[in-house]
Parts: structure tokens; sequence; C-alpha cells
């Protein structure tokens, strides 16, 4: 923790990242947060309050998207942080690479429809257990864009029932009244996952972008409502 | 030596490439084809002449990093040696 007000947020920049500014400037506009680049071949992080491995298409997504990246340097910073209880937001390909690394459960298959998939979708909060929703209610409709190739989250099906009993499916791909089912899901993934968490909750990964929702000027702020929820969390975690 | 290490999606998780595959094949008039599946195919050269060795190292990498367990198997083979110079082609 930063002895001043304002947060110190890491975001890591692998080769192939495209996201990692949008991250930064949602982190600042939105946190008021000290944001530091950390490259892949990096081992800092910088004592920071928040990592997020923004989106892209890191390694070229080759062999399996993420699992290249999981190799980085940096990666053995992120899980030791992630394993002190630190948070940690996986967009997109942060995601992938969290599931690569085993830091998330689960795997990524190509979309279902095998195309990338550009376009704002809806997503139901499911928990409030992580920094990232704790101040979103459950049931809340958020949109948000995706533009992925592999986003199919898939599980095997003992595992899946952990994950559910545990409550770690923090996100659903909903209609955008809110109910599942035919129009909701634009990759197939199972059980309209769109994002979970570790068994603690202080890791979380989804497939939606929410820096490119972060404000109205980017016609839409519902994403910003993850950043918003991890300033609650700080402060409540320093106040106590 | 060549190591090849042959990775594909487990029996029974989507495997969207091999459906758009098999459409396909039924387009061009393959009615017989039932199921299709694709995978990779990763060839290695590994500096060795021993080939358990070869083989121990292929399975470490399949391990590590050439397959996901979550969603994939993976069977390591060695290629076959190349003829001996001067044979025919």
């Amino acid at each position: 923790m930063s002895a001043d007000g304002a947060p110190r947020v890491a975001v890591v920049v692998f080769p192939g990242s495209n996201c990692d500014e949008d991250a930064a400037i949602a982190a600042r506009n939105l946190l008021q947060a000290d944001v530091k680049m950390v490259r892949h071949d990096e081992r800092a992080l910088g004592d920071p309050d928040l990592v997020v491995l923004p989106g892209g298409f890191s390694y070229g997504d080759y062999l399996r998207s993420g699992a290249m990246a999981r190799f980085s340097p940096v990666m053995e910073s992120v899980a030791a942080f992630a394993s002190q209880g630190g948070a940690v937001l996986g967009i997109c390909n942060g995601f992938q690479i969290l599931c690569e690394a085993g830091l998330l459960p689960g795997a990524m298959l190509r979309n279902d429809g095998l195309r990338f998939v550009c376009r704002d979708v809806h997503l139901r909060v499911e928990t409030k257990r992580t920094p990232f929703t704790l101040a979103i209610n459950k049931g809340d409709v958020l949109r948000m864009p995706i533009a992925h190739g592999d986003g199919n989250w898939t599980a095997e099906r003992g595992a899946f029932e952990e994950i559910v009993a545990r409550d770690q499916v923090v996100f659903r791909y909903v209609r955008a009244d809110g109910s599942r089912g035919e129009g909701g899901n634009p990759n197939g993934s199972l059980d309209d996952v769109a994002g979970i968490c570790n068994v603690q909750g202080n890791v979380v990964g989804l497939m939606p972008h929410p820096e490119r929702a972060s404000e109205d000027l980017l016609g839409g702020s519902d994403g910003g409502r993850l950043f918003k929820s991890f300033a609650t969390t700080r402060l409540a975690m320093r106040g106590a | 030596m060549t190591v090849l290490v042959k990775v594909m999606l487990k029996p029974g998780v989507l495997d969207p490439q091999g459906k758009a595959i098999a459409g396909a094949l039924h387009r061009l008039g393959y009615g017989a084809v039932s199921d299709v599946r694709a995978g990779k195919l990763i060839r290695i050269e590994v500096e060795t002449d021993d080939a358990a060795a070869a083989r121990d190292i292929g399975a470490q990498m399949a391990e590590k990093l050439l397959a996901n367990p979550v969603i994939e198997d993976y069977e390591v083979a060695l290629e076959a040696a190349p003829a001996p110079a001067g044979a025919a082609r």
C-alpha cells in the first residue's frame, strides 16, 4: 500500500499487448492512480495495489493464446503478488494468460462460431466477492465490448462444479434484459461464463474490456464500475 | 533426433475447427465423413542420439508448454532417421 492516497497500479506490457495504454488511462482517470508500465522481462512490479494484465495478442497468440506469455519473467512476480492476496485483473488476453499460468482455472478454446467477435455484450455480475465487483450489485447488467477469437472458456466437468460451488463465476454473458439464453453468449463459453476469479477472489479475469467502456466519451462507462469498485474496496481495507 | 509432438483436443472437448472442416468436406461431397478433429503437429530437432532421452525431453516440453492439460492430450514420437547417404530418394 502506498502511504499517500493514490493507488499504485502496475500494467504489464507483453510483446503484442495492445490495450496497455487504455488500461493505464482508465487507472489514471478513474483511480487517480500512479501507473507503472512493467515490461514482460522485468521482475519489479513496484509495490502495487493492483496489477493489470491487459488485452492484446501476446507473442502473436502462437501455440495457444497466453501460452508463451505465461513464462515471461514478470509472471513470476505476478504469481507471487497474487499468492499474497494482491489484486490482479486480467482483461481478454490477460485472462487467457492467467488461465495458462494456472492462476485461474480452466482454459480457452476457439470461439464456437470460429470468428473473431468484436461487439458490445452484456454481462451479469454474479458475485460481489472480488475487489472489482464489491461495490456493484449482484445481478447488475453491464455493457462492454469484446474483441477476441479465443474466448470460449471451458473447464473439466468436475472442476467446473467446484468453481460454481466456490462462487468463482464473476460474470456471465446475458441478453440486454439480464436473462440468459440465445443471443447472449458470443463465443460458446461453458455455462455462459465471461469472467472468473480464483478461490480467494483476489485474481479476476474476464474476456470483455472494461477499460474500453470506462467513460461516457468511449460510448459507455459500465466498465469503469470495476475500477471504481476496486477504489472503494481499497479505501475500505485502508479504513479497517 | 527429430521429435514429433502431436497435440489433440481431448475427446469430448468441442473442436470448432474440426466441425468447420467436416462441414467443408461434406459440401465437397465426402458424405462418408462422420467426424473431424483438428490438432497440431510440432516437429522439434533435438541434439541427441539417445532415443529415450529425446522422447523424455519431448514429453517434458509437451507437459510444460506444448499442450494444455485442461483441454489437450499429447503423444510423443520420433521421426524415422533419414535414409543413409547414397540411397535412392
